[in-house]
């Protein structure tokens, strides 16, 4: 076991899953000893039956709330971008949008999703809103962070190149700023799903939210756990995927994650 | 000569930094002028001002008092046919070692296909052919900084100025760099400004050694240095080579320099 080179992705993808089975396999078993009523703690064999019983129930649900995940994140990601470049050029804007994004973000977003529900109805636009919101503040800031975070050598060279302020954007700042655009949205699309959850609590008639919030009405604890779980596999499999994105769109910075983490082991 | 000794005149020129403690004289009334395809170090200790010197002649700073005149025209604004080798490289990680070189080309919008094959001979000459589609990342200290030199020589500038452009090497690469370069100046013979605290260095690599003292950065001493090229490494054990290395470091004993420990009277 110890050949296994343990600062490597696969001995801790191996490890995360270990524990994760591990977790569930004593889940069962103190169940199965003892026995618990099926409303307070199902075993995990029967949310498991649960979600096989109806697997295209479970299935439109779940589809639905990704769906307002993701174009809440999508949205978040893009005017995120947008605001962040506008921050970094422009004083004013820094003074006045930064600012309040700054001042507004102790502001629990969830606590809004009621507003939204009044403005835009019980429909998938609210969640989308929610989703948003709460995912933008992240991506601005962590934006806004790595546009600035540019090497002074770097931007003297530029300079000296005569490079102008559009062509160090694109060559130097916007690249520059891709792995901290990358780790914002790590916590982002975490975020977005909290959003439409939220959103789905309040009021709603599809998504996992409202399949928890109706299971909980009637007592079906084991249904309220199936659509826990499947929000934990949902979630899980959005941040594999931006973390995906991020080692397509910037090699050159998971290879220094992945050397600097060679080092310390 | 005395028409090439026109080629970079620097004249009177003074550069007074505001700080907390008060004033801070960076440069004072330093003159001097550089012939074309002149080898020029500026030699002296840290905070002497040799690097706001050149930093002022690259137009990245503006000088509090004088002028620098560059082919008789004073110099405003980073000269287009001046290239910097900084310290650090500053290669951009983004970007393939054929890119990073092509990137002054990118910013003055040249078209890339005619400069690409300057880039391949380039990169050839330095000794790094079959490295083009590489990453920086992928390259040791010394290849990194060969290649940002031939990023500076890619549009094949007259004045090429060196800021420490191999302190950060060690001693072994440094060296080899030192003979890269001389071998790269003697074949295509420009104007350099070049910035070390190394005696040695200046000695094995310059016509002429400007020496220089701190507070106020001053001009102490202009050293010719008349050894034949192309100087090999074991020209340092000559007589002639020690007898310039010593007088440089009267010069800066005589300034209160360099003496071991600091006995004040």
């Amino acid at each position: 076991m110890f050949a296994l080179d343990q600062s490597s992705a696969a001995w801790r993808t191996l490890h995360v899953g270990l524990v994760v089975v591990g977790f569930f396999v004593t889940w069962q078993l103190a169940v199965m000893l003892a026995t618990p009523p099926e409303y307070l703690l199902p075993a995990p064999s029967a949310i498991f039956q649960e979600i096989m019983s109806a697997p295209l129930w479970f299935l439109e649900h779940a589809l639905r709330t990704v769906g307002a995940t993701m174009l809440g994140f999508v949205a978040a990601v893009a005017v995120g971008c947008l605001a962040a470049v506008g921050i970094v050029y422009s004083r004013f804007l820094e003074g006045t949008l930064y600012t309040l994004l700054v001042a507004m973000n102790s502001v629990p977003k969830v606590a809004l999703a009621p507003l939204f529900i009044i403005w835009m109805g019980t429909g998938l636009s609210s969640k989308v809103a929610i989703s948003f919101l709460i995912a933008l503040f992240v991506i601005v800031v962590d934006t806004v962070l790595g546009l600035r975070s540019v090497d002074p050598d770097a931007l003297d060279l530029f300079r000296s190149l005569r490079g102008g302020k559009l062509r160090t954007l694109l060559w130097l700042r916007a690249p520059n700023a891709l792995p901290h655009l990358f780790a914002g949205m790590k916590v982002a699309v975490s975020l977005a799903l909290v959003g439409a959850i939220a959103g789905e609590f309040v009021a709603s008639q599809a998504g996992l939210g409202y399949v928890i919030l109706s299971a909980q009405g009637a007592f079906q604890t084991t249904r309220v756990f199936a659509a826990v779980v499947l929000l934990g596999v949902l979630g899980t499999i959005l941040f594999f995927a931006v973390d995906l994105a991020e080692r397509i769109a910037c090699p050159w910075h998971v290879s220094h994650r992945t050397r600097d983490r060679g080092r310390e082991a | 000569m005395t028409s090439d000794d026109k080629f970079l005149c620097i004249e009177d020129l003074g550069k007074i930094y505001a700080s907390r403690q008060g004033q801070i004289v960076a440069l004072d009334h330093v003159s001097l002028s550089v012939g074309a395809a002149e080898f020029v170090s500026l030699l002296g200790p840290s905070g002497c001002g040799k690097s706001t010197l050149l930093r002022c002649v690259a137009a990245l700073e503006r000088p509090t008092t004088g002028t620098i005149n560059l082919r008789g025209n004073a110099v405003t604004e980073p000269p287009e046919d001046m290239s910097i080798v900084f310290q650090r490289d500053v290669l951009l990680d983004w970007l393939t070692v054929l890119r990073n070189i092509l990137l002054p080309a990118r910013l003055r919008r040249l078209p890339l296909d005619q400069w690409r094959p300057k880039a391949h001979a380039l990169l050839e000459l330095i000794g790094l052919d079959g490295f083009a589609n590489r990453f920086p990342w992928e390259l040791s200290g010394g290849m990194r900084q060969r290649v940002a030199i031939c990023r500076a020589l890619l549009l094949n500038p007259s004045l090429l100025l060196m800021d420490e452009p191999f302190g950060a090497l060690d001693a072994m690469t440094r060296d080899e760099l030192n003979l890269e370069l001389q071998r790269l100046w003697i074949a295509d013979a420009k104007t350099v400004l070049f910035v070390t605290h190394s005696i040695a260095e200046a000695v094995f690599l310059s016509d002429r050694i400007v020496v220089m003292s701190r507070s106020p950065g001053r001009v102490v001493d202009i050293v010719v240095v008349d050894l034949p090229r192309p100087r090999e490494l074991s020209i340092r054990e000559t007589p002639e080579f020690s007898r310039l290395v010593s007088r440089i470091r009267q010069t800066f004993e005589g300034f209160g320099m360099l003496r071991g420990t600091h006995v004040r009277a």
